[in-house]
């Protein structure tokens, strides 16, 4: 059941209710899905323990079954020991998007967030934040509630699929989850919020979905990155009290729009972009 | 949809189509024919052909062929845990014509030598649907409770099993029912709100006319009964 088929509705609904955007998309939940509010914590917690324990199942040392992912992690976390070109806190969160994707890949267990392959934006983001500013648990499972809230609001209007909707529906999505949950966790606003996810839509609007040998290594491993970073601008302009000027919700209509558009060969289907390279060849699928 | 249809589910990667629903499919499998495999031929269409190397799909059918679930850590071992657990299998490729790219088909083999042939499809974040059993059509997902029952196609068998539910106050959402030619084989599935327990397939099972009574319970609904 959905429960909110626009931002605008769901921001309305939550100025008329009082509560806190998380808490107004936790309850609306729970009472559609008609289970208690404790299940419903419990649930998300859950998720968060999850992305927390694959993070550290992390080995730099783990190949995927095409040897086309793993170590860059581990090499990303080598580097931010050093004196690096982002600084600390964005290293990190490039090191965990780049663990979790590879996680994926070599078949560790993940949270789909909301896809497989887009499983390392939000945990990249979250996790690092909550070192560097001390967030709790709670806070957390909050900002969870906060992204998929916007999800929920995505995939119905736009989509969340790379078969679907190209890349920009799967990292894209991902990133526009991330974004309004850092802006809850800066103490944002709910407008903010909704502000920061149109503006990480619309900078990875287009996006094809083109995996190498149609497996979920390249490039989405490395897009996880690209994905968390997106978010963390679009929080911090949000914050900034910088707005999009295209409605949010018709930035998710043209999220739509641009993935029914989008040809054949550019969604998931191994059959463009960087799947049709040379190099791609040798990993190509088998002729059955 | 529901928020957990975000965030979530939890599941071995690489690929909720190709490895999540690669495993409820063995599982399914599994539970359709009653007890642990002995035996496995592993048929892949499509996609999970040409595709499945590089996602685990192989190591996740088996997987589910020894009864884990799509979160399990141990996904990646199947292959050596299935030699433990003296599961005998092989993997080929087929083309099972118009069918979902990712579908396979799975035949098992039980240690009292009852076999079972499951064709199914996964349709993404994790989602499967089963549209064959033993060479007769049918489609249920697995998402509700399901019972699965093969009968001889003679008259009364339907009311009878159903009588069985209706007695025990469990409520059918769907019924199917498919048979070879009149007066031989036929399947029987039944999908219902509540877990279907034991003591019912039990009871259905000491009906005439019954030939085999499986049941399939949703991962997480187990602890309902």
């Amino acid at each position: 059941m959905i429960t909110f088929d626009s931002l605008e509705q769901m921001l309305l609904d939550t100025k008329q209710s009082g509560l806190p955007l998380w808490e107004n998309i936790l309850q609306s939940d729970y009472r559609a899905q008609n289970i208690t509010r404790e299940q419903s914590l419990s649930k998300m917690t859950g998720l968060l323990d999850a992305m927390i324990h694959a993070d550290e199942s992390y080995r730099a040392e783990d190949r995927s079954a095409s040897g086309l992912s793993g170590g860059a992690g581990g090499r990303m976390s080598d580097y931010a020991k050093g004196e690096t070109l982002c600084g600390p806190f964005l290293s990190e969160v490039m090191a965990g998007a780049l663990r979790m994707g590879e996680c994926n890949a070599c078949m560790k267990r993940i949270v789909a967030a909301p896809t497989a392959g887009a499983c390392g934006v939000l945990p990249a983001v979250l996790l690092p934040y909550a070192r560097q500013f001390g967030a709790s648990k709670e806070q957390l499972v909050q900002a969870l509630y906060v992204a998929s809230g916007f999800g929920m609001v995505i995939a119905h209007r736009a989509s969340i699929s790379g078969a679907e909707g190209g890349c920009q529906a799967e990292i894209g999505s991902a990133a526009a989850m991330a974004a309004p949950a850092l802006v809850h966790l800066q103490g944002g606003t709910p407008e903010q919020m909704a502000h920061a996810c149109a503006m990480a839509v619309k900078n990875l609007l287009g996006l094809v979905c083109d995996p190498v040998g149609g497996l979920v290594e390249v490039p989405c491993v490395k897009r996880n990155v690209i994905g968390a970073m997106d978010a963390l601008s679009a929080a911090q302009m949000a914050l900034a009290g910088i707005e999009s000027r295209v409605p949010p919700d018709q930035v998710l209509d043209a999220m739509a729009e641009v993935g029914r558009s989008l040809p054949h060969i550019l969604r998931e289907t191994g059959k463009g972009g960087l799947a049709a390279t040379p190099f791609a060849q040798q990993y190509a699928p088998k002729e059955i | 949809m529901n928020l957990f249809d975000i965030l979530g589910p939890i599941m071995v990667g690489p690929s909720s189509s190709h490895t999540a629903g690669a495993v409820r499919m063995g599982s399914m499998a599994r539970a359709l024919l009653g007890q642990p495999p002995v035996r496995a031929q592993l048929l892949l269409h499509g996609s999970f052909a040409s595709t499945g190397e590089g996602h685990g799909t192989h190591q996740a059918l088996i997987a589910g062929l020894l009864g884990m679930t799509p979160d399990d850590e141990r996904v990646p071992d199947s292959f050596a845990l299935a030699k433990e657990h003296g599961l005998k299998f092989i993997f080929d490729t087929v083309n099972l014509r118009d069918v979902h790219p990712n579908s396979a088909l799975i035949r098992l083999e039980g240690a009292d030598g009852s076999k079972i042939e499951v064709a199914a499809s996964s349709l993404g974040g994790g989602r499967i649907r089963v549209f064959q059993i033993d060479g007769l059509s049918c489609s249920f997902s697995g998402e509700l409770p399901t019972l699965v029952v093969h009968n001889t196609d003679q008259p009364g068998c339907v009311s009878q099993v159903t009588g069985v539910l209706a007695r025990r106050g469990l409520n059918v959402a769907t019924l199917q029912l498919n048979r070879d030619g009149r007066g031989e084989s036929a399947v029987m599935v039944i999908e219902s709100d509540h877990v279907i327990f034991p003591g019912a397939v039990d009871e259905i099972r000491a009906l005439p006319g019954i030939l085999r009574v499986t049941r399939y319970t949703p991962e997480g609904m187990e602890e309902e009964r």
